[in-house]
């Protein structure tokens, strides 16, 4: 058995010691001696959080099929253990066999969400690993990011040695056969990037320069070597029936928050929303086989032993196989104690009597996305959601048991007027009304409808990309404008209303949407502290600000500046698939409110059509 | 049909909760293919409980479970369908049917048997006749043990005397303890509890030698739970139960 690199009394005196213990069901175990290629999978979150990333899990798998290879993982030490592993100087360590992460070869950070970026500088930092990559030593990993923050990686790009944009399928092999092959040779760290830059999908951030008009908008970004390409295309997978996946996934002893058995149905989203950058970046929508996913279900349920399987996709409602899977799961789980569970669905017939046979519908909530209030603005965000739809929906839900409702919304989105803020609570309030028709004696007591709001971010490689954000008093003066109303509707005792913080807002859209220049100040809120930001009990919006200040960089100049159409953008170096003209042309019709049809109904040539797969080669009608 | 499950828990597991193990075994059922009962209703969960919860840190050689199941296979090849599915650090060593009528393992638990030893050699401050002597003082010749037992709510002084059925020092090269004390839902006493009244004693007979120093150098080792049997003396409870030919 492994000796913990903690000993019994850190383990006894930090919060869920099983956090920092690996040894989990299915864990995947090697002699570190007999393999090549040593490598941790790090999701910057604490663990119950990161145990619950799919994307992690497949690479985890998929890594240590590899025989000359040993993939280990790593997680962000709560804050307990953060000042433990600081004062008494213990480096951070792997679950699997509990060595020194610095003793790897590769740090594999995927990297999910903006506020997770001082987490990022902890990982390293704990690591013992120098934070800037130009630091670094031959000996120190490789630190490599993935994930859809990688679209726009420059507010990173001084911390990582390389990213690899797209999906991690098809290029992690070459990349180790570079890798290895620059071991034999005896090649430097900086010999092995400039080779490495070379695959596709790959960037190596040291081995571009940018440079800056005096209005501070960039003048130029380009490659300092020859022979690494100007431009970085994503990389994909067309054919998802034969790509590996972990069919006997990890199985934590903590209950984390996804635990159940994951089966990702389909990449992708036809839809097309117009703030959405998961809808654009991973076009075109691409299904996998329902023989296949069968297979995987019956084989994951039988290797977990979970209570519980979810379907995982962007919009379940769109695979074209769904009621076959689901009357599948049905059979399937009948007797066993095995719950289903269906997120992302829309609410029609069809998903309602599928929801009515597995869950308690007393119990359980309806959720509709309207993210906008009127038909106005969800014609401008292209949400092909109508009012009629949603009445309809809801109408049917209440007269099949159900009483709850949550509904989310969007403020402060492009063109968005008060009026707009106003039809939120409105339209709650019909939902309510539709309720209340129901005779009294075929309902049961009251309904409850919930409004959760969220400010809007823009992100890059959306048709939004070019939008400016709305001050921080701006965004609460939105939100009071729908609690104001809120208070006047009729049934008002039925609805419920939250709202998110403003300051975490700002931040995300100077991350999203940064140049390489925001690193400073994320280095000094680090150091002044930070981490955990996407934690409420840890974020603390002053040490933020004081940070920025510090720094000398403008928040205003990243969030509220309104910036022309072409200017050059941080991340327009990345080639995602779907064309910047599309992108135009999607912005210029979201301003006169005019409505994208879906992939299934006609093809808007966003550019996807390059990848010679999935829906874009579908039959349309 | 009523199966108790008896497991060891060593290693790293010790780090693991209960409540986490509770979890742990609900899907271990599922991947060992055992046969067993769910509750009725939208959620329904497995039939399964557990005799007496340890403590984070501890070890044990005598964990048990019961579970409800609607057909069994032997238990040699229950045994070994759920020692395939087990993580390092826990080993299921007994797999026996109870009569229909045998109370569940959580009220039949009366007494724990614990062995508490110094993790390394170096760090004992006691050789073994030492201890023996000062155990003798403190349990044999005390009238009675009173200390204040601190609980979610309140405290309360008890004289532990009574709940101590054995204590006594083993071994010549680590010299520790051998405690066989109260468990259950009534007087559930702690080695700690225990233990930590003897470095009191010590302390008051100027040992100089103190529980706060020592308690986490040492390991407690679960080494058997008890149900009282018709005589009032104590059995193992996986000795209500029999083998599945």
């Amino acid at each position: 058995m492994i000796k913990p690199a903690l000993s019994d009394e850190i383990l006894l005196s930090v919060d869920k010691p099983a956090r920092y213990l690996g040894n989990e069901v299915n864990m995947i175990k090697k002699d570190p001696s007999q393999v090549e290629l040593r490598g941790a999978m790090c999701f910057p979150d604490v663990y119950e959080i990161g145990m619950s990333h799919l994307g992690i899990q497949i690479l985890y798998d998929m890594f240590n099929r590899r025989e000359d290879m040993y993939c280990e993982r790593v997680y962000s030490p709560w804050p307990d253990l953060h000042k433990i592993l600081k004062e008494q100087e213990i480096p951070l360590f792997t679950l699997e066999t509990q060595s020194p992460v610095r003793d790897l070869d590769f740090l594999m950070i995927t990297i999910q969400y903006e506020m997770c970026y001082t987490n990022i500088l902890q990982i390293l930092d704990l690591s013992q690993i120098p934070l800037s990559a130009s630091e670094r030593g031959e000996n120190d990993p490789i630190v490599i990011g993935g994930g859809p923050c990688t679209y726009n990686p420059e507010p990173l790009a001084e911390f990582f040695d390389l990213f690899y944009i797209g999906e991690g399928e098809t290029q992690y092999d070459t990349l180790f056969a570079i890798y290895k092959k620059c071991r034999e040779r005896k090649c430097s760290r900086q010999e092995f990037l400039e080779e490495a830059a070379k695959v596709p999908g790959i960037y190596v951030p040291s081995l571009y320069e940018v440079t800056y008009h005096e209005d501070g908008t960039i003048l130029s970004f380009s490659p300092k070597v020859d022979g690494i390409p100007a431009k970085i295309k994503k990389e994909i997978v067309m054919d998802l029936d034969h790509t590996s996946y972990p069919t006997k996934p990890l199985v934590p002893f903590l209950k984390i928050t996804q635990d159940r058995v994951v089966l990702e149905i389909q990449r992708g989203c036809i839809r097309g929303c117009r703030f959405c950058q998961a809808g654009m970046i991973y076009r075109p929508t691409r299904e996998r086989g329902l023989e296949q996913l069968k297979e995987w279900a019956r084989e994951m349920l039988r290797s977990t032993g979970h209570e519980e399987i979810s379907l995982s996709s962007l919009s379940s409602s769109d695979y074209s196989r769904l009621p076959e899977l689901t009357s599948f799961l049905l059979e399937e789980c009948r007797g066993r104690g095995i719950n289903i569970s269906l997120p992302s669905l829309r609410i029609d017939a069809f998903s309602l009597d599928v929801m009515s046979k597995v869950q308690d519908v007393k119990k359980s909530s309806l959720t509709f996305a309207p993210e906008a209030g009127s038909q106005r603005l969800r014609d401008v965000i292209n949400k092909g959601l109508t009012e009629e739809a949603i009445l309809e929906g809801a109408k049917e839900a209440f007269e099949g048991g159900w009483q709850k409702v949550k509904l989310y919304f969007m403020l402060g989105l492009p063109t968005e007027t008060e009026e707009d803020q106003k039809e939120i609570p409105r339209l709650a309030e019909k939902i309510a009304t539709c309720y209340y028709e129901i005779p009294k004696e075929q309902r049961n007591g009251k309904c409850q409808i919930t409004i959760s709001t969220s400010f809007f971010i823009p992100k890059p490689f959306t048709p939004f990309q070019w939008a400016s954000m709305c001050p921080r008093q701006e965004y609460l003066a939105r939100a009071k404008t729908v609690n104001d109303e809120l208070k006047l509707q009729k049934n008002k005792k039925s609805l419920k209303y939250q709202w998110h913080e403003a300051d975490v807002t700002v931040l995300e859209g100077v991350f999203a949407r940064g140049d390489r220049r925001v690193a400073k100040a994320l280095k000094l809120a680090y150091k002044k502290g930070c981490i955990f930001d996407a934690w409420t009990e840890f974020f603390d919006n002053e040490k933020w600000m004081e940070a920025f200040d510090e720094a000398g960089i403008s928040i205003d100049f990243y969030n509220i500046r309104k910036r022309s159409m072409d200017e050059v953008l941080p991340w327009d170096f990345i080639d995602c698939g779907v064309s910047k003209e599309f992108l135009k042309r999607e912005w210029d019709k979201a301003q006169a409110g005019i409505v994208t049809p879906n992939c299934r109904k006609s093809c808007s040539g966003c550019g996807a059509l390059q990848f010679e797969g999935g829906v874009c080669l579908e039959n349309q009608d | 049909m009523k199966i108790r499950i008896k497991f060891r828990k060593y290693g790293m597991m010790r780090f693991i909760g209960h409540l986490d193990m509770m979890r742990y075994f609900q899907k271990a059922m599922r991947r060992a293919n055992i046969d067993i009962a769910y509750s009725e209703g939208f959620s329904p969960h497995q039939i399964m409980s557990f005799a007496a919860p340890l403590g984070v840190g501890i070890t044990s050689d005598g964990e048990y479970l019961d579970i409800e199941v609607h057909s069994s296979k032997s238990s040699k090849e229950s045994l070994r369908a759920l020692n395939e599915v087990m993580v390092e650090g826990v080993q299921v060593t007994e797999y026996k049917r109870l009569p229909d009528a045998a109370p569940n393992a959580m009220s039949s638990v009366a007494a724990s048997a614990y062995t508490v030893q110094f993790k390394e050699a170096i760090q004992n401050p006691f050789s073994l006749s030492a201890l023996q002597e000062a155990l003798h003082g403190f349990y044999d010749c005390q009238e009675e043990i009173v200390v204040t037992k601190q609980t979610k709510k309140s405290q309360r002084t008890i004289d532990l005397k009574p709940f101590i059925y054995e204590l006594e020092g083993i071994e010549e090269e680590n010299p520790g303890f051998f405690l066989k004390l109260s468990a259950g839902s009534g007087d559930n006493i702690k080695p700690e509890l225990v233990l930590k009244a003897f470095f009191d004693y010590l302390n008051q007979n100027h040992w100089k030698i103190y529980w706060d120093d020592c308690s986490r150098d040492l390991q407690i080792h679960r080494l058997e739970v008890y149900a009282r049997d018709d005589s009032g003396g104590f059995l193992p409870l996986g000795a209500a139960g029999e083998d599945i030919c």
